[in-house]
C-alpha cells in the first residue's frame, strides 16, 4: 500500500506536469462541452435540455480520453523508451505500478466528471444528477473497463509514433457512433448497427440511466453487463499481450 | 564465494543460436568487464543476468539466486544500467531519485547518491534539460540508489567526452572500493583495462579469452615495433625490444638508410581484444 500510493503520487505529478497530454486528456473534453453547450445546449435533444444531455455524452467522451486513450498512449511511449522496462528491474511489483497508473487516471477522470458537472449546471443551465452514487459507480465501471481496453490496446501498437494514430482512429469515431455529441437516432441503420455493439453506447446508457432517470446501476443490468463484457475482453487481451520491454529496435545482440 | 557463476549458458533467437555454451564466474567485490564487438552476444548474457530475458540452457546463479526465477526480494539486491532507457522527462533529477528510492526496502539517501554521481548542480533541474552525460550519470545514480550488492553496466560510458568518462570510472572505483560488485560491458579497452580485475572477451557468442587485463597480455609478446621498409609495413612482436631495435638500427645505419615511420608500442588489451576477435572470425 506504501508503494502503491508513492507510485500514485508520483503518477499524479507526472500527468499534470505533461502540458500537452493534460490538456488533450483533461481540458479538451471540458472545452468541447463549453462549445457544445454554448452552440446548443438550449435545444432539446433526445427528450431531454441539450445541455444535459452534452454533460451525460461528454462524461463519456471524457472517461475513454483519459482512461482509454491517455493510458494507452502514455504506456506505449514509456514501453517504447525503455522506461517499463526500466521499472521491471526495479523491487517494484509489476501490479502495483499498473494500479498507480489506473488510480491516477481515475483521479483525473474524478475531477473532470465534477467539473462536467459543475459547468453543465452552473454555465450551460444543466441539470444536476438525479442519482449520484449510481453515476459514481456508472463512472468507476465505465473507466475499470476502459482502462482494461486501453491496456489490451498497447499490445497491437508496435511504436511509440503509431500509438496516437491507432488510438484516435478507434476512440474518436467510436465517440461519433455512441451519441456523446450528438443525438444518433437519425444515423444510418448500418451505422446504428455497429453503435450498438460499441461499448461507449452501453456505458452512456448507465450514464443517463442514471444522471437523468435517476435510476442505479442494476436497473440498467444489460447496458452495464455489455461495458463490463468489453472490459473483461480487454483485461483477457492485455494479460496476454502486455509487454515491458520496447518492440520496436529489438535487437539479437 | 561468487557473485556470478555461469555454466554451460546457451540462448537462441529462433533458430539462431547465439550464445553457445558461456561459462564464466564473478567473485564478490570484483569489477568484471565483458568485452566484444557489437552481436557478439554481451547485452543478451547481460539481461539473463538481471532476469530480463530466459536462458535455454545452462546453469547460471546471480548472488545465490536463478534470476530467471527470483522476484522482488533479488531486484532489491542488484542495480541495473540498460543500455539505453528513457526516465520520465518532467521529473527533476532529486524527484526521480527519490521516487526509485521509493521502490527499495533499504535506500541509500538519495541526496548523497545525487552527490555521488556528480549531479549535485542539477539536482532541482527537469530530467528533460538534462545533457546525455548528465543523463547517464542519472542512470547511475538510479542503479545506485537501493544499494544494491551486484551493480550491472552494459555501456555505461558510451557517448561521454573524455573528462566525463574519467569521473564516471572513479565513481566505479569507488563502488567497487565499497565491496560492491560490478559487472560491466564495454567496447573501450581503455576503461576495461583500468578499472575491471577480470575481463572475459567474447566472439559471436563464444568466451574467446579470460583473465585479469595482465594475464591476457601475458601470454602475448609485449612490445611491437613497426617500420616501413621499401614502402611496405614491417610489424615485430618481441619480448626483447632492446635487442631488436639495436640490431634493426645497426643495420639501418650500415646500409645508410633511415628506418621509415619507426614506432616501438607496448601492446594494450585492445591489441589482444583485436587478435581474439579477429582470428577465425574471416
Amino acid at each position: 500500500m506504501r508503494l502503491f500510493l508513492h507510485e500514485l503520487r508520483a503518477q499524479q505529478t507526472l500527468f499534470w506536469r505533461n502540458r500537452e497530454a493534460a490538456f488533450f486528456s483533461f481540458l479538451f473534453p471540458i472545452l468541447l462541452l463549453l462549445l457544445l453547450g454554448s452552440a446548443y445546449g438550449d435545444t432539446e435533444i433526445e427528450g431531454v435540455r441539450g445541455a444535459t444531455y452534452l454533460v451525460v455524452g461528454l462524461i463519456g467522451y471524457g472517461l475513454a480520453a483519459t482512461a482509454f486513450a491517455s493510458l494507452a498512449i502514455t504506456l506505449v511511449v514509456r514501453r517504447e523508451q525503455g522506461l517499463l522496462k526500466r521499472v521491471r528491474g526495479t523491487p517494484l511489483p509489476p501490479a502495483t505500478y499498473l494500479a498507480a497508473v489506473i488510480a491516477s487516471t481515475v483521479v483525473v477522470i474524478a475531477l473532470q466528471v465534477t467539473a462536467q458537472v459543475l459547468i453543465g449546471r452552473f454555465v450551460l443551465d444543466a441539470d444536476l444528477p438525479e442519482a449520484v452514487g449510481s453515476l459514481a459507480a456508472a463512472v468507476a465501471l465505465g473507466a475499470a473497463s476502459f482502462a482494461a481496453l486501453g491496456l489490451a490496446v498497447t499490445g497491437l501498437v508496435r511504436s511509440a509514433e503509431g500509438s496516437s494514430a491507432v488510438v484516435n482512429a478507434i476512440y474518436l469515431p467510436m465517440a461519433f457512433l455512441s451519441g456523446a455529441f450528438f443525438s444518433t437516432d437519425d444515423m444510418p441503420q448500418l451505422l446504428e448497427w455497429v453503435a450498438a455493439v460499441l461499448p461507449l453506447t452501453h456505458l452512456l446508457d448507465v450514464i443517463r440511466d442514471a444522471y437523468v432517470g435517476g435510476e442505479s446501476v442494476s436497473a440498467s443490468a444489460g447496458a452495464a453487463a455489455a461495458v463490463a463484457a468489453w472490459g473483461l475482453a480487454g483485461l483477457a487481451v492485455a494479460v496476454r499481450m502486455f509487454r515491458w520491454e520496447p518492440r520496436e529496435g529489438m535487437t539479437g545482440a | 564465494m561468487s557473485a556470478i557463476a555461469v555454466s554451460g549458458l546457451r540462448k537462441s533467437y529462433g533458430s539462431r543460436e547465439v550464445l553457445h555454451g558461456l561459462t564464466f564466474a564473478v567473485d564478490v567485490g570484483e569489477v568484471f568487464a565483458l568485452l566484444g564487438p557489437n552481436g557478439a552476444g554481451k547485452t543478451t548474457t547481460v539481461e539473463i543476468l538481471e532476469g530480463y530475458r530466459r536462458r535455454d540452457e545452462g546453469d547460471v546463479s546471480v548472488l545465490g539466486e536463478d534470476p530467471g526465477r527470483a522476484g522482488r526480494p533479488f531486484r532489491a539486491r542488484i542495480g541495473i544500467v540498460l543500455q539505453s532507457s528513457a526516465v520520465y522527462p518532467h521529473l527533476s533529477v532529486g524527484e526521480l531519485v527519490a521516487l526509485f528510492a521509493g521502490y527499495y526496502p533499504a535506500p541509500r539517501s538519495a541526496h548523497e547518491v545525487v552527490e555521488l554521481v556528480g549531479l549535485r548542480e542539477k539536482r532541482d533541474a527537469r530530467v528533460r534539460t538534462l545533457s546525455g552525460g548528465q543523463l547517464r550519470r542519472l542512470d547511475l545514480a538510479l542503479a545506485l540508489v537501493g544499494d544494491p550488492e551486484l551493480v550491472f553496466l552494459d555501456e555505461p560510458t558510451t557517448g561521454f567526452d573524455p573528462a566525463a568518462r574519467r569521473q564516471a570510472w572513479e565513481t566505479i572505483r569507488e563502488l567497487r572500493s565499497l565491496g560492491k560488485s560490478i559487472l560491466l560491458t564495454t567496447h573501450y579497452m581503455e576503461e576495461a583495462q583500468r578499472l575491471a580485475d577480470r575481463v572475459a572477451i567474447l566472439r559471436a557468442g563464444e568466451i574467446v579469452g579470460t583473465g585479469s587485463p595482465r594475464e591476457l597480455l601475458s601470454g602475448h609478446p609485449s612490445v611491437e615495433i613497426r617500420f616501413r621498409r621499401n614502402g611496405s609495413e614491417v610489424v615485430i612482436a618481441t619480448e626483447e625490444p632492446t635487442r631488436v631495435l639495436n640490431e634493426l638500427t645497426a643495420e639501418a645505419l650500415a646500409a645508410g638508410t633511415e628506418l621509415e615511420g619507426l614506432e616501438v608500442h607496448r601492446r594494450t588489451l585492445e591489441d589482444v581484444y583485436l587478435d581474439l576477435t579477429r582470428e577465425g572470425a574471416e
